[in-house]
């Protein structure tokens, strides 16, 4: 079994809007770029151009809904690594290969020691993790530890591939141990929330929920009058009354 | 236990040198930073990402773009010029030299230029080189030249152009920064990638509410704030009903109108007239309007003109009226009202009633006003801009139906009537629009043995003197574009192309030379049939179409049907202007163009297809492509790109021109390449502030744009709510003037031809008589670019199936389960998919993802991949004819105005059916043997 720090300096870690995520996948392919590039062992794809089964670290999820009354809606939902504070992937792993940096918080596996047993996969409460199959060891979302500090990239850069590629602007990287960082005040300002926060694992990374959808109704009569009056309220009937209308219109101006 | 933390690299080296280049995993055209390694190998691109500074992504890029690696080093890219040794579509070729491959092309395509320069089609599907490849065809002579436009979004385009002088994407854009309303019109999730979703983030950081009309509700609707799940085919109707809500509340810019529309302008009302039905004009030809001070007709323009936007003329007993007396006519009736189109549109009339609301509050209630004085073309200047903050987004999802011509205009008319259009908060365009229908060219179509064409080949018509017929009436050009059938069709009309050289009609020609275009499967109608026409021998074994040459850079299903292939290389081995000349990259505030280069060298025997033309044009000696000696002009497209000049001073690129000072305007800068790749790939040319809004009218804006070359002379003009052309083509279809259309075709002029947008059900014709009922669409990914690049090692991953997607009425009728198969027919085919359930979809509506289906054989794909075994197109269902008339006449599956494909008029049955024992979907369409072989068993591209 590993140990967890028993506290981080930092929480590094992304909030995800999904009132503004659209479902491109740009952070799927972008993360897939960067870590079959960098980090450990490249990502791989077996079997890429008959039935292929690739290792990705970050993955978008879309979900139907019928809610009881009002319109069907559909929702995307990236999901990678929470870096959770009570991280049950590290605690389960028997060689110490899966760890929690005590700096920022960020869950990492040192694929040196990993054995590819895959105990902190079937930890994990989020599937967030993914075996390998060319190499064996196991892969997961790195916050882009070799980016965020990364001297050789402008500072501008110095943020994980996904948020810099998200067209959206879906995807936001910081420190949400500071409560004055600007994740951890949209977090409070739209409601941030934990995935499934029952689990117990106390995740880093937040979800801002979606907004309430499909606010223009048919309007609602109270008494006789039409509560989009102003609005919509005719100023004729026929082509002849709008006429004079708009010319009496104009007269004003 | 306790762990040491390891020690971790945190700064690794992302590659050797950045190159900046430009995105082509699609038409969006953004920056790309591109991470070059050097290997003992060679230099390997390392890994991809947004252009910070670029003005189109700004730094972000999509799926797609951030997949590009796997483009690049698909296992289906060609490899060397091939000649075909099988039959058309087997795909057995052999490899020959690039000098073989140009003396096989000269020796079909010598002779007929000589004789016939008709008798050669070349049509270039995606290209974004238009105005090279369009002038190559003009020198070659034959008027037999278009690109995809005809199958894509002409409409839009069109519609866009002789309505308001320019349309949506690279014509126009959202003010995203003010606008407070979007709504977004039946566009396909891939579209205008990333400028769409990066003002859709924006927009909602403001507070903004984005509204979806889309039968289906996934990617930009799935985050829409309201979502209207329109039926398909109706948009025109609800758009309508909106106008009828907001007409007859007078919630509509009255000033905007009168000043900067043709609104106010006489139309000639004597029915004995041969001008019956278009504006009145002056002895100069200047649109009159009534003149409240002076009382008498005069001409528009003037500058103390006192404009009556309900002013009437009366003469001899005729009283004339203005455009938008004819509009209130029009859109007051009933038959608009929304409790009038609810059951048709598939929205009940009260949210109809209530987003005409939001539009006219945010419209009139939250209208802004920017402190920026400007002076219009009639000399008045205004201490302001005004704005309403309501904008609008469409692209093929209205466009491509038969009414879809209309129903763009319908759209812009609703913007110009808020006064949405160039205003702050609204739509704004971007240069080099906007630009008046009638300063395009017109379309020319004159052949002459030998010689180049009398000019460009597409164009605007404007009346039926400017229609592609020849001498006898019967069409010039091969696609029947420009034709009485499809009169103002402005960018050709591609999808009739096989099909009408198969019948010979309106005549045989010899060679079918494609670029880009997956003619034989996913960009055809009727695919199968497509196949067997490309196939097909006559009585002597000889093929119908005798000569196909293509050029694509991957092993498509159209290689296997050509008989001569030029190997294209990928996005990042090539040369390429995006150029003001043809589809630029600019922005509201901004004139901007860009370039591709080659950031690593090709590996194979493989050259950019605008280089191949360029030699193959200079081996024939096709005039502006040698010198007087007869000598090749230009070496390669790159040096056409720096040196050719399409006016004086104006060629492909405008910056860095002359000493390299100058923008827009400028003598030839042998440096001009070595300064667009320093300066990242792209270069901008800001527009004053004065001069952002009101650009047609602002004379700011029109200095600025003839200074740096946009055209020669200002040119501004009102909009055209009237559309004049149309009017003109239904006045002959009445019995005015010389050229007549064909009796079977004057009923249908008539109807759909009105100046004034109307609507139409389009998808009556395509029911069976009430056989079918259900409408079925299609949709590109936001992750996958149908054929234009290969199978994706990564992409594929993301959308390699593609189910076909029923709401839950249906489901549940048919009492469909997960895994569950279908059979799908219409009036021309059937096809046997799996299916899936999809709740937030309009209820009588099922949709497929495009193209994700293959040909076995073909991409480099593997037979078990997905693509091939359950991958399927609709486009079987789809027949690029109508169903045969009482007469035995079968028209074009096009809309009668511009000769737009309609895909989305389909209409199918759709029944629940046994799994097929071998789990492959229907039809099945053979296979291909692949000139490239298979994709290797695993992948960990690290270089």
């Amino acid at each position: 079994m590993t140990a967890l720090p028993k506290s981080t300096d930092k929480k590094l870690g992304l909030v995800i809007d999904l009132d503004t995520c659209v479902g491109c996948h740009a952070c799927v392919t972008a993360c897939k770029g960067w870590n079959t590039q960098n980090y450990g062992a490249p990502l791989s794809d077996m079997d890429p151009y008959g039935k292929p089964e690739g290792t990705f670290l970050n993955r978008i999820h879309a979900f139907q809904s019928q809610p009881e009354t009002g319109l069907a809606q559909t929702t995307h939902f990236p999901k990678s690594c929470l870096h959770c504070d009570d991280a049950p992937c590290v605690t389960v792993c028997p060689t110490g290969a899966s760890y929690k940096r005590a700096e920022d918080g960020i869950v990492l596996v040192n694929e040196d020691a990993c054995m590819g047993c895959g105990l902190c996969a079937w930890a994990c409460p989020y599937g967030a993790r993914e075996i390998d199959q060319a190499q064996g060891v196991m892969k997961k979302c790195t916050l882009c530890v070799d980016r965020i500090y990364n001297e050789n990239l402008p500072e501008v850069d110095r943020q994980p591939a996904c948020v810099r590629t998200c067209p959206a602007g879906a995807r936001h990287f910081g420190d949400l141990a500071d409560p004055t960082s600007d994740v951890s005040i949209l977090v409070a300002e739209r409601g941030g929330m934990d995935l499934m926060p029952e689990q117990g694992t106390a995740p880093v990374n937040k979800y801002l929920p979606p907004r309430p959808k499909d606010q223009i109704q048919a309007p609602v009569m109270g008494g006789d009058e039409d509560i989009l009056a102003p609005y919509l309220a005719p100023v004729a009937e026929e082509p002849k009354g709008l006429l004079a209308w708009v010319d009496r219109a104009l007269e004003k101006l | 236990m306790t762990i040491q933390q390891p020690i971790v690299d945190l700064s690794p080296k992302v590659g050797d040198e950045v190159r900046k280049t430009t995105c082509y995993m699609c038409a969006c055209r953004c920056g790309i930073d591109v991470h070059v390694k050097k290997t003992p190998d060679g230099e390997k691109i390392a890994y991809i990402e947004g252009n910070r500074d670029h003005p189109v992504n700004q730094g972000v890029l999509c799926a797609k773009g951030s997949a590009g690696i796997m483009q690049h080093n698909a296992p289906s890219r060609l490899k060397a010029p091939m000649k075909r040794v099988g039959e058309r579509g087997e795909g057995k070729f052999e490899e020959i030299s690039w000098e073989e491959a140009y003396d096989i092309a000269a020796s079909w395509l010598e002779p007929i230029r000589k004789t016939d320069p008709s008798k050669l089609a070349f049509f270039t599907g995606r290209d974004q080189s238009q105005s090279f490849t369009s002038w190559w065809a003009q020198a070659f002579g034959t008027p037999n030249y278009a690109a995809h436009g005809g199958f894509c979004s002409v409409n839009m385009a069109a519609g866009g152009i002789y309505t308001m002088g320019g349309a949506f994407w690279e014509f126009g854009q959202p003010d995203w920064e003010r606008t407070k309303l979007f709504i977004l019109f039946g566009v396909a999730e891939d579209h205008d990638s990333n400028p769409i979703k990066m003002g859709i983030g924006k927009m909602k950081g403001h507070g903004g509410r984005v509204v979806g009309v889309n039968p289906i509700r996934s990617g930009y609707n799935a985050v829409a704030d309201d979502w209207f799940g329109v039926t398909p085919g109706t948009d025109g109707l609800l758009i309508l009903s909106l106008v009828h809500c907001l007409l007859k509340a007078g919630k509509i810019d009255l000033e905007y109108l009168r000043d900067f529309t043709d609104a106010p302008v006489l139309i000639d009302a004597d029915p004995a007239s041969p001008t019956h039905g278009l504006a009145l004009v002056d002895d100069d030809g200047h649109k009159l309007v009534w003149d409240k001070t002076e009382n008498r007709p005069r001409c528009y323009d003037a500058e103390d003109v006192d404009i009556d936007l309900t002013g009437t003329w009366e003469r001899d007993g005729i009283t004339h009226r203005t455009v938008f007396a004819h509009m209130v006519d029009k859109y007051l009736d009933a038959q608009y009202a929304p409790e009038a189109v609810a059951e048709r549109v598939g929205i009940e009339a009260g949210r109809i009633r209530a987003l005409a609301a939001e539009i006219a509050r945010v419209a009139f209630e939250e209208a802004i006003e920017l402190d920026h004085e400007w002076t219009d073309f009639r000399g008045r200047t205004h201490k302001t801009m005004k704005g309403r903050p309501v904008s609008f987004h469409a692209m093929r999802g209205i466009s491509a139906h038969a009414n879809g011509f209309q129903t763009c205009r319908a759209l812009h008319m609703l913007q110009i009537l808020i006064g949405a259009v160039e205003t702050p908060g609204g739509f704004r365009f971007k240069p080099p629009y906007p630009k008046p229908a009638t300063i395009h060219p017109k379309p020319h179509c004159k052949v002459t043995p030998g010689a180049p064409l009398d000019g460009p080949h597409l164009g605007f018509t404007h009346g039926p003197d400017d229609l592609c017929l020849k001498d006898d009436g019967t069409p010039a050009r091969i696609d029947k574009a420009y034709t009485w059938e499809n009169p103002m069709s402005s960018h050709g009309m591609m999808h009739m192309v096989i099909s009408n050289a198969h019948a010979g009609d309106p005549y045989k020609i010899d060679t079918l030379f494609l670029y880009m275009a997956n003619m034989a499967w996913n960009s055809s109608m009727n695919t199968s049939g497509t196949m067997k026409m490309l196939s097909d021998k006559d009585e002597n074994g000889d093929y119908v179409i005798p000569h196909i040459i293509y050029s694509d850079a991957y092993s498509s299903e159209m290689v296997a049907y050509a008989d001569l292939i030029l190997p294209d290389t990928t996005y990042l081995e090539r040369h390429d202007c995006i150029s003001l000349l043809d589809r630029p990259i600019c922005e509201a505030e901004a004139a901007a163009d860009a370039i591709r280069w080659p950031v690593v060298e090709p590996d194979r025997n493989v050259k950019g297809f605008q280089t191949a033309l360029i030699e193959l044009g200079a081996k024939m000696g096709l005039p502006g492509f040698v010198k007087d000696d007869g000598s090749p002009k230009f070496k390669d497209y790159a040096d056409y790109i720096t040196n050719h000049e399409r006016r004086p001073g104006v060629g492909p690129l405008m910056g860095w021109r002359g000493n390299g000072e100058e923008t827009g305007r400028g003598a030839v800068n042998p440096q001009q390449l070595d300064r667009y790749i320093e300066n990242g790939g792209f270069a901008i040319a800001h527009i004053p502030e004065n001069a952002q809004f009101y650009k047609p009218w602002n004379m700011a804006y029109q200095d600025w744009a003839v200074e740096i070359g946009l055209f020669d002379k200002a040119a501004p003009y009102l909009f055209t709510l009237w559309c004049e052309p149309l009017r003109r083509f239904q006045l002959a279809a009445e019995g005015h003037g010389e050229r007549q259309p064909p009796d079977h075709l004057r009923a249908r002029i008539k109807t759909t031809m009105d100046p004034l947008p109307i609507w139409w059900d389009a998808t009556k014709e395509h029911d069976g008589d009430g056989a079918y009922t259900v409408t079925a669409l299609t949709q590109r990914p936001m992750a996958m670019y149908h054929s234009w690049g290969t199978q994706n090692a990564w992409l594929r991953q993301i959308h390699g199936m593609n189910p076909l997607y029923v709401p839950t009425k249906i489901w549940q009728a048919e009492g469909f389960a997960e895994g569950d198969w279908a059979k799908v027919s219409s009036p021309h085919g059937e096809i046997t998919v799996p299916v899936a359930h999809m709740p937030a979809l309009n209820e009588n509506t099922v949709w497929t993802w495009n193209a994700i289906g293959k040909r076995k054989g073909a991409w480099a794909l593997k037979d078990n991949a997905p693509e091939v075994t359950k991958g399927f197109l609709l486009n079987h269902l789809i027949h690029e004819l109508m169903p045969p008339k009482a007469d035995g006449m079968r028209w074009s599956n096009s809309d009668p105005i511009t000769g737009q494909a309609a895909w989305f008029d389909l209409k199918v049955k759709i029944e629940k059916t046994a799994a097929p024992a071998d789990g492959q979907a229907r039809p099945n369409t053979g296979s291909q043997a692949s000139p490239v072989g298979t994709g290797p068993d695993a992948l960990a591209w690290e270089v």
